[in-house]
């Protein structure tokens, strides 16, 4: 078994361990990145459309482009990476912090650190998650897989398709599809409104005419040995419409029913979850309740924007390097989940730093109003021209913004939309 | 009249509405940035769009394993390409088949050109990413 130190060790190397590794390394510590696949980027390598960039990089990019701009940023650090690496156990209460890893390279590999930043990602809901009933046959893919299968591997998984759930990656692969010569029959959403995001409904469904069923439920997948089309049930009023059922015929089944961040590792790490977003309960230093165990990225709560990634997870590398230095909050604040509000992370606001908020609505609204609370007095409220729950919202409160709750005994934040 | 378009050039996706003004002009209102306004224009006069896909790489000690199909899974087999700048929609078909029909040899460098001033529209296609051999 090999051992070695490192003052931090980063789980992950997606974009967001990338961008809080650099940071760590900025400030002068000690630095190591483990990732499971061959290569750094994560999930940005498979996604080869555009879209990625117009924050980070004031550019339009495509997926692999950014991986590889965030990448370049690593050179002449000291960052130790070890690709084809899994961490498959961690001891984080005991000082220094172990980490047990399977690695290509060195078999068991033991790390042993004073912090961890967890930047595990995401994975994909399944058939399982979603509980479509009928057959089991083959012919059915998660969108994430087939986008790995056609975009990296060079495999087309089938010819005639329908994908289930309007979620971006759905989206994205009726696109990918259709231009690698697939027909795409339908795209079918339980929901009233799709749960991507805008421009991929025209991008990715309108460019191609490709129709979206929204209000309907996949009620059987057909098939024996290979799927041969799937049952669509509209809803009206809440109730599945049985006698309007239809067939449509296809091959493959995809589906783009969300993402869960990837947590198997922190929940036997003693990581308590915030149930609203399947992530680490996180401070205002983005530090879960395992001392020196910080959390950013997709595995913290499920981003749409890979610049916001980055972005939140320079400032958890920042403030782990802080932590690292002695330095603790002295006065944070508990946020709560106000009327609309899905979720918000981080789940703490510092009363005396300027803090960065990431929320989710769960309403559809033009003109709608984002309103902060301490101890239910309004401190603050801004405008949105347009808010939907697949665009997470960015908000900043201030020392001046949360002087009310300076002093107060247990004091709350609140964060509502109307 | 008034059309309603929205603007995709960037993830915000704002909700465009365009007044066609009696000198021929546009009017558009409910963009964010500039760039909305370019976008009306584009979308109502000649439309394009970026096109992205990828092409088979061949690795010059792998051919025969490639030849047969045998790189096995896991592994990358295909090169990700991009257009320069978008691209008239009516040709992406087109585009798209000519993109198809390349074949790039490893090690390859991020932003290589691979198809210059495509059928002299100024776009050329590049390569997405680096690949080692
Ligand atoms: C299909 C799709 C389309 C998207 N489209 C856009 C878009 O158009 N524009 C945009 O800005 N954003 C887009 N995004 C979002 C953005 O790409 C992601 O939010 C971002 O890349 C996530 O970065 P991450 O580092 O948090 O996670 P990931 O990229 O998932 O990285 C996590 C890494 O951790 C590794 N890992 C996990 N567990 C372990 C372990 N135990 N040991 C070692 N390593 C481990 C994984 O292998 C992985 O490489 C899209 C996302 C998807 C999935
Ligand atoms: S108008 Fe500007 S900000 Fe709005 S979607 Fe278009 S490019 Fe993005």
């Amino acid at each position: 078994m090999k051992e070695m130190y490192f003052d931090a060790v980063v789980i992950g190397g997606g974009a967001a361990g990338m961008a809080a590794a650099q940071e760590l390394d900025q400030a002068g510590f000690s630095c190591a990145i483990i990732e499971r696949e061959e290569q750094l980027g994560g999930i940005l390598t498979q996604c080869i459309h555009n879209g990625f960039g117009l924050i980070e990089f004031k550019e339009e990019l495509t997926g692999p482009e950014f991986a590889e701009r965030v990448e370049e940023r690593l050179q002449g650090t000291t960052i130790r990476i070890f690709t084809a690496t899994t961490v498959m156990e961690m001891e984080t209460t005991a000082d220094p912090k172990l980490l047990y890893c399977y690695s290509a390279q060195w078999g068991i590999l033991r790390l042993s650190c004073r912090l961890v930043v967890l930047a595990m990602g995401c994975r994909e809901r399944n058939r399982g998650n979603i509980r479509i009933p009928g057959d089991r046959p083959a012919g059915v893919y998660t969108a994430g897989l087939a986008q790995r299968l056609v975009n990296i591997e060079g495999y087309v998984p089938g010819k005639d398709i329908v994908i289930i759930g309007s979620g971006d990656i759905g989206l994205i692969m009726a696109r990918r599809m259709s231009w690698v010569g697939c027909k795409v029959h339908a795209v079918v959403e339980i929901l009233p409104y799709p749960s991507g995001l805008t421009r991929n409904i025209v991008q990715c469904l309108n460019d191609f005419d490709i129709p979206l069923y929204l209000s309907h439920l996949t009620t059987n997948i057909i098939g024996r040995d290979r799927v041969e089309g799937v049952e669509i049930t509209p809803i009206e009023n809440g109730a599945l419409m049985h006698e309007k059922a239809f067939t449509i015929p296809c091959d493959t089944v995809l589906l783009s029913v969300g993402l869960v961040p990837e947590n198997e590792l922190s929940k036997v790490a003693g990581v308590e979850l915030n149930p609203m977003t399947n992530g680490p309960q996180v401070d205002s230093m983005l530090m879960t309740n395992v001392p020196g165990v910080f959390a950013c990225g997709n595995v913290l709560h499920v981003h749409d924007l890979v610049d916001y990634v980055v972005e939140e997870s320079r400032r958890a590398g920042a403030s782990a390097a802080q932590w690292l230095k002695g330095r603790r909050p002295q006065h944070e604040a508990r946020l709560k989940v106000g009327a609309n509000v899905r979720y918000v992370a981080p789940g703490r606001v510092d009363l005396q730093a300027d803090n960065k908020i990431y929320l989710r609505s769960l309403i559809v609204k033009n003109d709608a109003l984002l309103e902060v609370k301490v101890n239910s007095r309004v401190v603050k409220s801004q405008k949105k021209s347009h808010i939907q729950p697949s665009e997470m919202i960015e908000l900043h409160l201030s020392p001046k913004d949360l002087e009310a709750a300076i002093g107060a005994p247990d004091p709350l934040v609140e964060i509502a939309i109307n | 009249m008034s059309e309603e378009l929205i603007c995709i050039t960037c993830p915000l996706g704002c909700h465009l509405t365009i007044e066609r003004r009696p000198d021929n002009t546009l009017g558009v209102s409910g963009n964010r940035c500039a760039r909305g306004v370019r976008y009306a224009c584009e979308e109502l006069l000649s439309p394009k769009r970026m096109v992205t896909a990828t092409v088979r790489i061949c690795r010059p000690f792998q051919a025969e394993a490639a030849a047969c199909g045998e790189t096995g899974l896991g592994s990358v087999a295909r090169l990700p390409v991009r257009t320069s700048q978008a691209y008239p929609k009516e040709g992406v078909a087109g585009l798209l088949a000519d993109i198809y029909r390349l074949e790039v040899t490893v090690p390859v460098k991020r932003g290589t050109v691979l198809l210059a001033d495509y059928k002299g529209s100024g776009i050329d296609i590049i390569a997405a990413r680096s690949l080692q051999v």
